[in-house]
């Protein structure tokens, strides 16, 4: 009891910890590439709309760097405190991915980071562009490796195991592993849909509170395009992502859809309670043989139940159903309201296109076209990125269960012998910790933009000087 | 010392440990003197506070970054250390950790939170700074008294944990000395002779203990003829201490001439405490009980790691030099413009 007290303790401390961290990188991945754009439009065009929001986003990136930089350390250290038997298994793997992470990717961002921030009125235009880009090419290069350990954690291949421990045979077969390319595709949209969104939600909560400058115009039709272009390809790439479950990881699927009993033309569970015991789903709802159309393309193709993954004696050799079928739903949900928001505030920008105050000819989208309802909707959105990517990965992680890495090594061979009480006593603190600082981040978030909206964030820019700001004070003294 | 470089299993094990040696020493440097700017934080006024943030504010993520560097080739290199050494440092790792997590986040909260958040924000700063700086000094002690957990050696890593946080202050303090102008050097400098106590008893508690704790390193120093060849490290380092007491007893210089000096010699003093100390635990990697040649990871994917990091570890170096030059002179308060 001891050791299991402990290893659901750990686990808790470890979901909480890596579900606190995924927040911030997913935001900072694209807001990156979408800082990059800004300073490119900046270049381009001598347009300051474009550099008011670069400096509006710059911090919001600031703040999301340094709560990534700080969870991350932490990650990276929980890996010695409460999972040992993972590194010594199999280390020899996941240890020269995690070291290229940090050689390739932790060193680059967080140097360039300081020029990106500070360096504006210090180095040439094209160095600060040069630090904007490192950096993010730095947070996707971090992506990258940690996406490549994660997939081979789900689809291992490329060693062999000798006396218990890991050994590498192929490293292209161990970085190219079945999962990765769609699992990192899925990442990477999921990044920058989470980012299109805070960038629409937060613009619509400025422009709801009366901010109509044109950095806020441009921003809001930035947020809602990156939203609008992206929610399709992410779920066709999140269909891709399924088959390839469906291959190598068939009890996830089977969990995922709610299905106990193998059969062709296996029902879609639109709604449903699992439950284990009876190993059935209470009060579903079901569209007949859609399940299998979606997994196989073919209306009678056949699925494989959970059924088919039970010991002799009777243990699952399936994850617990219940959260893998919950978190699946949220973040299908989540993705289907994504599409119709942001499809909804393209079609009304579009028609109503007429309505631009500015009088420029040539527009074809007018933020003022959009109806308060949709303005309204797209605020609390600002933060749908966030639950769709943690419902995600729980569906997935959680879908690996009974195995830390699938079919070598089980979550439960790696815990540490700490005493339980002490686990809890550090993962109690933690979660007061993440809470009290989510609460600080989105109450910054929301200051940041009704001081942007306001005017008072200290511009007074003249940018004539080849890409060099004189600007009146805008120090993070103020 | 020097491993056979005709066995993998032999010189690559000592590669590691070499490169993860530098990176705690490249840590214990630059991580100091940001965590002494936080614990010298309250006893500056207001404004002279948004001046110490600046001129540890473009740096201080980087910095960190070689903590992460050293505890991955720990855990990359040596897996069975990592675990072995972490898990026994359950609590101070965490309270660390905590301290890291509450300074990273402040430093940017204080700055863009409502300005009436920003007396607790900048308490959160010092709190977490000094947090870190502790654990780290309690983690040194417990690691110097070979992991052992008597009350005895948790006397003795209270102790190196009070020494460590004073030395971090002190190294904080010549920072300032270089990267401030006026009132603030004035103080920094003060500062630096007032915390310059942390620093001497600190190595003196180390070099005194480590021999006690281990005949093996008693003999290790002071048998014949290697108390010869090892005389220079407390030498060395007697003199740096007496030429940075009375360089602080002077500063500032008039025109500020030299005032990089305190640092540089700093640096250089902490360089030769951890020498010495590397000496003293080599081959050990877990005190007594694991050497870095049974701790270590399969050949084939440490020369993996080894050929990235022959490349990029210089390319790091040559922009960490790049940042720190851009940034260069007088800090002043940061700006995103």
């Amino acid at each position: 009891m001891e050791t299991l007290d402990t290893l659901i303790l750990s686990r808790i401390q470890f979901a909480a910890n890596i579900s606190f961290h995924i927040l911030f990188p997913t935001i900072t991945i694209a807001l990156g590439w979408v800082l990059f754009f800004f300073r490119v439009r900046f270049a381009q065009t001598q347009d300051d709309k474009w550099m008011a929001a670069y400096r509006f986003w710059v911090k919001v990136f600031a703040l999301s760097f340094a709560m990534g930089v700080v969870s991350g350390i932490t990650m990276s250290f929980q890996f010695g405190t409460n999972w040992p038997g993972f590194m010594e298994t199999v280390g020899n793997i996941a240890g020269p991915l995690l070291a290229y992470e940090v050689m390739t990717a932790f060193f680059l961002e967080a140097v360039f980071i300081g020029i990106m921030l500070f360096g504006f009125s210090r180095v040439p235009g094209w160095l600060h562009m040069l630090a904007t880009f490192l950096v993010a090419f730095g947070t996707t290069m971090s992506a990258f490796w940690i996406i490549v350990l994660n997939s081979w954690m789900h689809t291992p291949q490329g060693f062999e195991m000798i006396d218990g421990v890991a050994h590498a045979t192929s490293w292209v077969e161990i970085i190219f592993n079945p999962s990765m390319p769609y699992r990192f595709a899925h990442m990477m949209l999921a990044s920058f849909l989470t980012v299109g969104f805070l960038v629409a939600g937060v613009s619509a909560f400025r422009w709801l509170i009366g901010d109509r400058s044109r950095e806020v115009r441009a921003m809001l039709k930035t947020g809602v395009a990156i939203g609008a272009l992206l929610i399709p390809v992410q779920i066709f790439m999140g269909d891709l992502h399924g088959l390839n479950t469906k291959e190598y990881q068939p009890a996830k699927v089977a969990a995922m859809e709610g299905l106990w009993e193998t059969q062709e033309g296996a029902p879609l569970v639109l709604f449903g309670i699992p439950d284990e015991e009876a190993r059935e789903n209470r009060h579903a709802i079901e569209i007949p043989g859609l399940a299998s159309f979606i997994l196989t393309h073919e209306w009678d193709g056949e699925l494989t139940g959970l059924n088919d993954f039970v010991a002799e004696d009777g243990t699952a050799l399936h994850p617990p159903v219940a959260p893998v079928f919950w978190s699946f739903r949220v973040m299908v949900g989540t993705g289907v309201a994504m599409l119709l928001l942001s499809w909804a505030a393209v079609w009304f920008m579009w028609r109503r296109r007429d309505r631009h105050e500015g009088q420029i000819a040539g527009h074809w989208f007018a933020v003022e076209g959009l109806p308060k309802p949709i303005l309204y909707a797209l605020v609390p959105m600002a933060f749908s990125g966030w639950v769709a990517t943690l419902a995600g990965w729980y569906t997935t992680e959680i879908g690996r269960q009974p195995w830390l890495v699938q079919g070598v090594m089980t979550t439960e061979m790696a815990v540490a012998e700490v005493p339980a009480p002490m686990v809890l006593g550090t993962l109690v603190t933690y979660l007061a910790i993440y809470a009290a600082l989510l609460l600080a981040y989105i109450g910054v978030i929301a200051y940041l933009a009704r001081k942007a909206a306001r005017g008072d964030d200290g511009r007074a820019i003249d940018m004539s000087h080849s890409g060099k700001a004189q600007v009146a004070a805008l120090s993070p003294a103020e | 010392m020097l491993p056979d470089f005709a066995n993998p299993a032999d010189w690559l094990p000592w590669t590691f440990a070499s490169l993860m040696g530098l990176s705690i020493l490249i840590y214990v440097v630059l991580d100091g003197f940001d965590l002494g700017v936080g614990i010298l934080f309250p006893l500056a006024e207001p404004a002279e506070q948004d001046r110490m943030i600046g001129s540890i504010g473009p740096f201080w993520d980087a910095n960190e970054t070689w903590l992460v560097l050293a505890v991955g080739l720990l855990l990359v290199a040596f897996p069975q250390a990592h675990g072995m050494i972490l898990s026994t440092l359950y609590l101070p790792v965490f309270v660390m950790l905590v301290g890291l997590i509450l300074r990273g986040v402040a430093f940017e909260f204080r700055a863009k939170a409502h300005a009436r958040h920003k007396q607790l924000w900048n308490r959160l700063f010092f709190t977490g700074s000094l947090m870190t700086a502790l654990a780290q000094g309690f983690m040194l002690g417990l690691y110097i008294m070979g992991l052992e957990q008597t009350l005895a050696t948790y006397a003795f890593a209270t102790l190196t944990a009070v020494f460590l946080a004073v030395g971090y202050s002190f190294i904080g303090a010549t920072w300032l000395v270089h990267k401030t102008e006026g009132a603030l050097q004035w103080k920094s400098v003060r500062w630096g002779r007032e915390s310059l106590w942390g620093v001497i008893l600190g190595i003196g508690a180390v070099s005194l203990a480590t021999p006690l704790v281990s005949t093996r390193i008693f003999d290790k120093w002071l048998a014949a003829p290697q108390v010869f060849y090892l005389s220079p490290l407390p030498i060395l380092s007697g003199l740096a201490i007496v030429w940075l007491w009375r360089m602080l007893r002077a500063m500032p210089f008039a025109e500020d001439r030299r005032s990089w000096l305190p640092f540089a010699v700093s640096t250089g003093l902490f360089a030769l405490a951890y020498i010495g100390m590397a000496y003293s635990f080599y081959p050990y990697v877990v005190p007594e009980q694991l050497t870095i040649y049974e701790a270590a990871a399969a050949p084939e994917s440490l020369l993996i790691i080894l050929i990235g990091a022959v490349f990029v570890i210089p390319t790091i170096l040559g922009y960490s030099i790049l940042a720190y030059t851009i940034f260069r002179g007088k800090a002043t308060e940061l700006r995103y413009d």
